[in-house]
């Protein structure tokens, strides 16, 4: 809770910064801004309670529209490191540009939306953190403002994201009008107590609001914004949107499903494990065909999207689901970092096609070191993080009636160690385009060994983080 | 204790020697592998006066709520096999002094990494942790050749890589399948090896099948049986000649002990089921590969294809689970790693010397080095396994296994015996013997570490064919310990 205030303050704050004139220590003021925040989600843990049961009183705030229990708080962790992360990533991004602290201020709101999603407990609060989390993020996409393919960008976002808000809200409209309430517990327990004597239009609801998150985690068939939103923003930008977005977008759905509509699995399960079927199949074999990397990783990030559904399919009691979804999103987040710097460093021209990694070994062996790290960890080899966040998305599958899914997850893993492959040959064994090394400014130098260490160190004792909620 | 210490050597040394510049590096991974096959000489000693010491044993937590532990162990069985790969990692890296590489210090560090992983895989007792270091091991040697291989390495190592990491994965999910199924009684999942054991043979026949073929993709791709093996041949003559040693030398061991550690107690019922299929594979796959390796003009692909016969046959053997065939299988898996290096150096040094591999541009080369022909024969004659010859005691004991399972099986699996001589004397006839081809002219004497690794393999040729007592005796009552395990 305490957090949510520090990021909410840090956004007023830049928005001031132009008119009082301490733009200079903006930067440095929201990192500390963001460390504070993550130290609140320690002062703020709290003994753990029961996920499923009705909100109690001691994390509920707001009327119970808002409740940072320990899910939340971790998730919350998760959202504050990646951005942190970011923040040193995108240092170039808010000197270049002449309004500054305009995006300062979109990130540090986009921030306030994600952690919103983590914690909401009524859907009122959820819808009003999806839409405080995309309104940044359009005009962010757009934010390279002579580039076409920005405009382009943020045009589809908006066009595309406006359409999901659509559903999400009716989906809402008829959830509340079978149910009467907006409470997640309430909802639940509507659910338990009506022993399947519901309207249809209630599932019509859920499965149009599971068709909205859809939508905003860019799974299959609602990806095709994905690609071209992706390639057309801003670097930096792109990795955001592929890492607190999405972590937003699954503490949310996995919110909403897991703990409101967890007793209708039956009903939302069969059409997720059909998107995740899509997801896993279509994004891998696009993705193995493309040029640009930085496509290529929106590609990917479609097939992780999946990876990170299969947490919420299995719908377990307990921990399980949570845990090893926490776990994914972390891992994955951290491994995207690392590849993002990578890719801002070695094609700041060429918009990431893949000729601007040949040679990097030569031209750069640090770099072609740090990619190889995250590269691996994306395509789940041990002992990187990548793989026991595949560990254990799939412990947590195997005991549903999804199995076969894990058949699918296999084959196409295979497929994706392709795609990721491509690009660690053309590093190590195509001839470079030019021999002139390539520059890396200390920040980023920095970060690239703490996310690199991070993804070993995780993937070492991985039961730090797996076992957070026992 | 003892295990830990031979999985953290070669992990210092590995990174060690990426730190060390320039070319002091290979003596410095020379002079740790010797220690650790030191250090395995010592576990050995150990465990022949005191199988039960505590030594020789480690088991600590590692992911609590999963129940994943860090446990290795070192028995009779797993033993063998990490004697086997101490012994071969100093004689791989002495082979490499003839040749300079780019970069050696990070040549030697993935070795040594690799070696780590070899003995991980051999010694784990754990299912997950067996699992995360048979991925590991794929990772050094990917990049061994894809670094410093030949033409075409980027296509046909990515094969190599993508082939067996699509095993892997279906490996790992019937692991996660049998993990699931564990703690019937107690209600606490684990990973330990017994406990899957159990997990297991409660299953049901369907259930066992589906855990039978996906750990067996995952063994046979890495042996490779047919017909999952059309990585390997490119991949074997596409690698430097060190990671073709590793590959067929010690890594091929993955799958064949996997097969028996991992696989036979596992699944009783389903071997039952489909044991003849596969036992079809094995048997079928020693007569295809031998009839290619006759018609072979490059030494080394034919070295390759026999590579596959001979695991064909060591398959065959544990899949019959007798006695005979398993400590035949075991037996086997060493002659086989010690002669296959010994003949993949040949195969280099031919390279080195006349600058051709083809048979037919080579010949008569007896008379340029007498020496170097003497041990190409010993070794070649421990390969077709000629009795007093460290081949014949392994491939004796796996026909008469293989008999005891079946009479026809055994007879097209003898065919190797045939073959086997066929295409390896009609090899050293066309390369050694014969009228004197001009590439042999320049044939001069051999490097003094060629030399030095060809007379080490050949007294082990020797000394384990006239003497194979001690690791017979291990072999022996390692298998019979296991059999009264699974029954």
């Amino acid at each position: 809770m305490k957090g949510l205030f520090i990021i909410s303050g840090l956004g007023i704050l830049a928005m001031l910064a132009e008119i009082f004139k301490f733009k200079k220590i903006l930067y440095p003021l929201v990192l500390v801004g963001i460390l504070a925040a993550y130290a609140m989600t320690f002062v703020d843990w709290n003994p753990p309670t029961d996920h499923l049961s009705r909100l109690d009183e001691l994390t509920a705030s707001f009327s119970n529209m808002i409740r940072f229990d320990q899910v939340a708080l971790a998730f919350s962790g998760v959202i504050l490191v990646t951005a942190f992360f970011w923040f040193i990533l995108a240092s170039h991004y808010f000197e270049n540009e002449t309004n500054i602290t305009d995006h300062f201020a979109l990130v540090l709101f986009a921030l306030v939306g994600a952690l919103m999603l983590t914690s909401f407990s009524n859907m009122t609060t959820l819808f009003l953190g999806v839409e405080i989390l995309s309104i940044p993020m359009y005009v962010l996409a757009a934010s390279r403002k002579k580039d076409i393919a920005s405009n382009e960008a943020g045009f589809k976002y908006l066009i595309m994201g406006s359409f999901a808000s659509g559903f999400l809200l009716f989906g809402i409209a008829l959830v509340y009008g079978a149910t009467g309430t907006f409470d997640l517990g309430g909802i639940s327990h509507y659910i338990s107590n009506s022993h399947g004597d519901v309207p249809a239009f209630f599932y019509a609801g859920v499965i149009m609001m599971l068709i909205a998150l859809c939508f905003k985690v860019s799974a299959a068939p609602f990806h095709f914004w994905a690609p071209d939103v992706y390639e057309g923003s801003p670097t930096v930008i792109t990795a955001l949107m592929s890492t607190v977005v999405k972590t937003a977008a699954f503490a949310a759905l996995m919110r909403l499903f897991n703990v409101g509509f967890h007793h209708i699995g039956d009903v939302w399960g069969q059409i997720m494990a059909v998107v995740i079927g899509l997801s896993l199949v279509i994004s891998n074999i696009t993705a193995a065909s493309q040029q640009s990397v930085k496509r290529m990783l929106a590609y990917s990030s479609i097939s992780h999207a999946a990876f990170m559904l299969m947490g919420v399919l299995a719908n377990k009691n307990g921990f399980d689901s949570i845990s090893s979804i926490l776990y994914y999103s972390l891992a994955y987040s951290v491994g995207s970092i690392a590849s993002f710097t990578v890719l801002y460093n070695v094609s700041k021209d060429n918009n990431g096609h893949i000729e601007a990694f040949n040679g990097l070994s030569k031209r750069n062996p640090f770099l072609a070191v740090c990619m190889v790290v995250a590269l691996l960890s994306l395509a789940g080899i041990p002992v990187t993080a990548g793989f026991f966040a595949k560990y254990f998305i799939f412990t947590t599958l195997i005991g549903t009636p999804y199995k076969w899914l894990l058949g699918v997850a296999v084959v196409t893993s295979a497929i994706g160690a392709y795609y990721y492959f491509k690009v660690l040959i053309a590093m190590y064994f195509k001839p470079a385009i030019s021999t002139e090394p390539v520059k890396v400014e200390m920040s980023h130098t920095v970060l690239l060994i703490i996310t690199t260490l991070f993804t070993l160190a995780i993937g070492i004792v991985p039961g730090y983080i797996i076992g957070i909620f026992k | 204790m003892l295990t830990g210490l031979l999985i953290i050597v070669p992990l210092i040394a590995s990174l060690l020697l990426f730190l060390v510049k320039g070319n002091g590096s290979r003596n410095l991974a020379l002079g740790l592998s010797v220690v650790e096959f030191a250090l395995s000489i010592v576990a050995f000693m150990q465990l022949k006066h005191n199988p039960a010491s505590k030594e020789l044993v480690l088991n600590c937590t590692w992911v609590e709520s999963m129940g994943i532990h860090f446990a290795v162990g070192l028995d009779s069985l797993s033993m063998l096999l990490v004697l086997l790969t101490t012994f071969l990692v100093p004689l791989i890296i002495l082979s490499s002094f003839g040749t300079t590489y780019e970069r050696p210090n990070a040549f030697y560090g993935l070795i040594m990494l690799m070696q780590m992983a070899l003995v991980g895989v051999f010694t784990a007792n754990d299912g997950f942790l067996f699992y995360v270091f048979w991925e590991l091991a794929l990772i050094p040697i990917y990049f061994i050749c894809l670094l410093w291989g030949g033409e075409g390495r980027a296509r046909i190592t990515f094969k190599f890589f993508v082939y067996t990491l699509f095993g892997s994965l279906f490996m790992l999910v019937a692991l996660i399948y049998l993990y699931s199924h564990t703690g019937f009684d107690s209600g606490i999942k684990s990973w330990a090896i017994n406990d899957l054991y159990e997990a297991g043979r409660n299953m049901t026949l369907a259930q066992q099948s589906v855990v039978f073929w996906c750990i067996f993709l995952a063994f046979a791709i890495k042996m490779p049986l047919f017909p999952l093996h059309t990585w390997q041949p490119d991949t074997y003559v596409n690698a430097p000649t060190q990671g073709t040693m590793l590959l067929s030398g010690i890594m091929l061991k993955m799958g064949t002990f996997g097969l028996m550690k991992w696989l036979l107690p596992v699944t009783p019922l389903a071997i039952q089921e489909w044991g003849g299929v596969a036992m079809g594979m094995a048997v079928f796959g020693i007569l295809y590969a031998s009839c290619i390796a006759i018609v072979q003009k490059d030494y080394k692909r034919l070295i390759a294809y026999s590579s596959i016969a001979h695991v064909g046959l060591i398959a065959a053997g544990i899949l019959s689970a007798n006695q005979q065939g398993l400590q035949g299988a075991m037996m086997q898996m060493l002659a086989h790693g010690v002669n296959v290096v010994g003949l993949f150096l040949i195969a280099d040094i031919l390279v080195r010397h006349t600058g051709t591999r083809e048979i037919d541009r080579l010949g008569g080369i007896r008379s340029m080095n007498g020496n170097f022909a003497v041990l190409f024969l010993i070794i070649l004659l421990g390969s077709v396994a000629l009795p007093l010859t460290n081949g014949f005691v392994g491939e004796f004991l796996l026909i008469n296994g293989v008999y005891q399972y079946g009479a026809w099986v055994a007879a097209i699996a003898g065919l190797t015996v045939i073959l086997g001589a066929v295409y390896m004397l009609r090899s050293y006839q066309g390369i050694m013997l014969g009228e004197r081809k001009d590439s042999a002219v320049a044939f001069g004497p051999l490097a003094t570490s060629d030399k030095a690794v060809l007379i080490i393999v050949c007294m082990a040729v020797i000394a384990f064919g006239v003497y194979p007592k001690p690791l017979n005796d291990l072999a022996e009552s390692g298998v019979k310990e296991f059999l009264l395990n699974i029954k």
